[in-house]
């Protein structure tokens, strides 16, 4: 690593000299090269702007109309043109953060599998199948969904969780099968892949000595995996505000099973909204100037909320990767 | 090879009034670790050629030989780590007179602590936890008693003067050398029996490696010792009796006066004095 | 002492045991998607799927060649615009990047990674869809443009920046201007790896429907019109999988198994390219 960032201080100071010379000696190709490049580079750098630009000045006439009364209260009304986003806020956290209860334990499970424990050959078409987890679009997800997990939940899973856990507020109401449960199961499976495999490769970035250190002290190999986890916690930490980054976002599979109807429901067979679903449902319906820019401004939220989970998520795996440099 | 010949002289320069059963009795319990007729694979590759090695206790037995002959596996089978990275031996190893293998390796390497060439202290845990990791796995959960060896441990390792105001920072923010010595500490807080080295100065500066040698008497009092090393001057300075080891096999044992001034055989001489390795 | 390593023997068995049924678990839902997929799109599966069109409501059969065909020119449209702008700013990451401009690009880069699909599509609406008063296979393009370059920035970064030092020294030294050692030399020693990132970003933006509902929209007709509203695979998927018509709901399968054969085949290549690599190295 010392001798990698040596490198680049000395290409560095390289690099001012032979521009220096280029230009005194009149060539002009590696300006041109260099200018192009960076336009390509500024490009990306107004795009993200504009993105935030657009979706401001198009959420302005509801930013005006409702100001922050838009994040807090519940009514979704597109005829009397009321527009409040909670159930939709609520939906799309309570679905998320469901989703990563289911995911984050069986996700951490596979990861320490696949790096701490499976024998090899069992390894590489384990990685490979979840990986193609991540692959399969959404929208397959989602008929899936439609076709076979929501038949199951209606006919037995529902019917099921009612009969013997009934007493608790979750499982209360009729089973419709389409619902918060639908939704945050379709999550779990589709975040699995980036919670696993991320995971993963930070457990496998601990070094071994790590291991060898617990096993020398006569730990079992469950006490090894518990220290090497604890070496890696901020990085799965970041790898679950990834997830949970895909997962508010996501949004075909869930409107798919959701229900999507603007609803604050305890009971997790409730049909419910996220912000995606609305403005993926709505959207080429929205009759009045209002009404688009309330949508609009759901998306602004999303990117707002979404934006600031990513960029803690990369600190975080960024600090993980950093952090064998310390370690003499 | 010469290996059993060897053992013998060995035992007899160690005891040379070796004659009635009661003495070979006294001499067997004096061994702590016998190594008789190791192999040991990775996978079909032999690494370690029938190897016959007893360690004394309270002794501090130095491992030399040209890298890759297979000191670092020597050590491991003592202790069972060799099957952790998926290798294989045959053979008999008897710690305390009991075959290894019919221990359970985690306790067996509670009784048979080791040290590692590169420092590796447990980032995430303080200094105070680092010493006393193996403690607590073994379910040790007193405080007060906790802070005694703590206190004892950092002191047998001459540490505990550098860090006993920072016994809460994590053990990683300290020099090379204070690690390695933390992480000795780590090894002796659980009271082993046995302590294995495998290079335990090799990636540190002069000064701290003279400190190393100098806790190494100190700690022979209380533990048997085995160091590998690849230094040749600090084989000589700090152990009792020093093997060499060639290509897998045991070439030479014997005390490591006699070794360093009179090997029996030429191929020593050539790797002590240089000539090769 | 003894009982102490009983209970952790017995916990070390428990644990490993449960990582391994996560495993299984894991795998099983994906066992289970491949499955319906496949037996029940495979129906369908024949060349008609590939060369007719949609039939309405009520008559038996038809394909969806036209969405299939829309699927391709959405991806056209996206690569034209999303290539030039992810492999360029890639090579000014990895070229030019150590200063102000760069980072603030890289880490933009990562924002924009970050951005929910649907949000894009949003802002494809805005951008394209309102000024020009109609959607269009243009403004699906944009926004699937939009979510491929990211990934196409930083393979592109990192594949050059994999490219040892030596090999640039060695054209600079031959007197060749660095901008010909960085065409010639670098990016075509790192192409393969810029390939994969290309066909992973693909793979990624194939599969997108969210972004299309409000800008290609959807066309029921054949069309190949670039500022005309464009059928694509997903958003079929999509509406009849709503359907309440069975015969469209087992199209929708078939329509998800050519989709994922697609996205397959373009992850096969890049399997294909990344194992070359390797051998080559
Ligand atoms: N994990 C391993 N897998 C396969 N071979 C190994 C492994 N570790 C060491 N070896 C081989 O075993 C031999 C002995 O290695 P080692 O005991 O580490 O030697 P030393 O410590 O004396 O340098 C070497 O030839 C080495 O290549
Ligand atoms: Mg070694």
């Amino acid at each position: 690593m010392f001798y990698k960032s040596q490198l680049k201080y000395k290409s560095k100071t390289k690099k001012k000299n032979y521009f220096n010379r280029l230009v005194e000696a009149g060539n002009w190709g590696d300006l041109i090269f260099e200018r192009l490049t960076q336009f390509f580079a500024l490009l990306v750098f107004l795009l993200v702007i504009l993105i935030g630009y657009e979706m401001y000045s198009g959420s302005r006439l509801s930013i005006q109309k409702f100001g922050w009364q838009f994040l807090v209260t519940s009514t979704w009304d597109p005829v009397k043109e009321i527009f409040g986003a909670l159930p939709a806020i609520y939906g799309t956290l309570v679905s998320s953060f469901l989703a990563l209860m289911i995911s984050l334990p069986l996700g951490l499970g596979v990861a320490i599998f696949l790096s701490e424990l499976s024998p090899g050959w069992l390894e590489k078409p384990l990685s490979f199948l979840t990986e193609l987890l991540a692959g399969i679009p959404s929208v397959v997800y989602g008929l899936w969904g439609i076709f076979v997990l929501v038949p199951w939940l209606r006919i037995s899973v529902e019917p099921f969780l009612n009969k013997h856990f009934g007493y608790l507020p979750f499982f209360r109401g009729a089973p419709y099968g389409f619902g918060m449960l639908a939704a945050a199961l379709i999550l779990a499976i589709m975040i699995l892949p980036i919670i696993s495999s991320i995971s993963r490769d930070i457990l496998r970035s601990v070094p071994d000595s790590q291991r060898e250190a617990a096993f020398a002290l006569g730990a079992t190999r469950w006490e090894v995996i518990k220290i090497v986890l604890a070496d890696s916690r901020s990085g799965i930490l970041g790898a679950t505000m990834l997830a949970l980054g895909r997962a508010i976002g996501e949004t075909m599979a869930v409107t798919m099973v959701i229900g999507n109807r603007a609803l604050i429901s305890p009971s997790l067979f409730d049909p419910g909204y996220t912000m995606a679903s609305i403005i993926a449902n709505e959207f080429t319906e929205a009759s009045s100037d209002l009404y688009l820019s309330a949508l609009i401004e759901l998306a602004l939220v999303l990117f707002v909320i979404t934006i600031i989970i990513n960029m803690a998520a990369r600190l975080m795996v960024w600090r993980m990767d950093r952090k064998w440099e310390t370690v003499k | 090879m010469h290996n059993t010949i060897n053992t013998i002289n060995t035992i007899n320069t160690i005891q040379p009034e070796l004659t009635s059963k009661v003495i070979k009795e006294k001499v067997k319990k004096n061994i702590v670790v016998d190594v008789k007729n190791l192999a040991a694979y990775f996978g079909k590759t032999k690494v370690l050629k029938e190897i016959n090695l007893p360690v004394p206790r309270n002794k501090i037995l130095a491992i030399i030989g040209p890298s890759g002959c297979g000191k670092s596996t020597f050590l491991r089978c003592i202790n069972r780590m060799h099957e952790v990275v998926g290798g294989t031996m045959t053979g008999e190893i008897l710690f305390d007179g009991k075959h290894i293998m019919k221990y359970d390796p985690v306790q067996l390497r509670r009784k048979i602590g080791m040290v590692f060439q590169k420092p590796n202290p447990f980032p995430t845990m303080s200094i105070f936890n680092n010493v006393v990791a193996g403690l607590r796995l073994n379910g040790v959960r007193n405080k007060k008693k906790l802070s005694v060896i703590v206190e004892q441990s950092l002191k047998q390792v001459a540490l505990w003067d550098e860090v006993k105001d920072s016994l809460q920072d994590s053990g990683i923010n300290i020099s090379g050398g204070q690690q390695q010595r933390l992480c000795i500490a780590r090894a002796i807080a659980v009271q082993p029996e046995v302590i294995l080295m495998d290079e335990p100065a090799s990636a540190l500066d002069p000064i701290s490696t003279a400190k190393i040698e100098e806790l190494l008497y100190e700690l022979k009092k209380n533990y048997t010792i085995v160091i590998v090393t690849h230094n040749m001057q600090q084989a000589a300075r700090v152990s009792d009796l020093t093997a060499f080891l060639y290509m897998g096999e045991l070439i030479e044992f014997d005390k490591t006066s006699k070794i360093f001034t009179n090997p029996a055989l030429k191929q020593t001489e050539d790797y002590i004095s240089g000539r090769f390795g | 002492m003894e009982f102490n390593l009983l209970r952790r023997k017995v916990n070390n068995y428990v644990i490993l045991s449960l990582t391994f049924i996560a495993a299984a678990i894991t795998v099983l839902p994906l066992l289970f998607i491949f499955y319906y997929t496949i037996s029940k799109g495979i129906t369908y599966l024949s060349l008609d799927f590939f060369i007719n069109m949609p039939k309405p409501v009520g008559e038996v059969g038809g394909g969806m060649a036209n969405a299939i065909v829309g699927t391709l020119i959405l991806i056209g449209i996206g690569s034209a615009i999303g290539l030039p702008v992810g492999i360029m700013t890639g090579i000014y990451l990895a070229d030019f990047g150590r200063n102000k401009l760069g980072k603030v690009v890289g880490f933009l880069t990562d924002v924009l990674s970050g951005i929910p699909s649907i949000v894009v599509g949003v802002v494809a609406y805005t951008l394209v869809v309102i000024p020009m008063r109609h959607f269009s296979a243009f403004a699906g393009g944009i926004a699937l443009a939009i979510l491929m370059i990211p990934t196409i920035t930083r393979t592109t970064e990192e594949m050059i920046k994999l490219v040892p030092d030596s090999f640039r020294e060695a054209g600079l030294a031959l007197g060749i201007p660095k901008w010909k050692t960085s065409v010639n030399i670098v990016l075509r020693s790192a192409w393969k790896g810029i390939a994969t990132g290309i066909l992973l970003g693909l793979a990624r933006v194939a599969g997108e429907t969210a972004p299309l509902l409000f800008t290609a929209l959807g066309n029921r007709f054949w069309s190949t019109k670039i500022f005309q509203p464009i059928a694509s695979l997903t958003v079929y998927i999509y509406d009849y999988a709503k359907s309440p018509f069975s015969e469209w709901n087992q199209q929708a399968w078939t329509a998800s198994l050519v989709l994922i054969i697609l996205i397959s085949l373009i992850s096969l290549l890049f399997k294909f390219l990344t194992r070359s690599k390797y051998k080559s190295r």
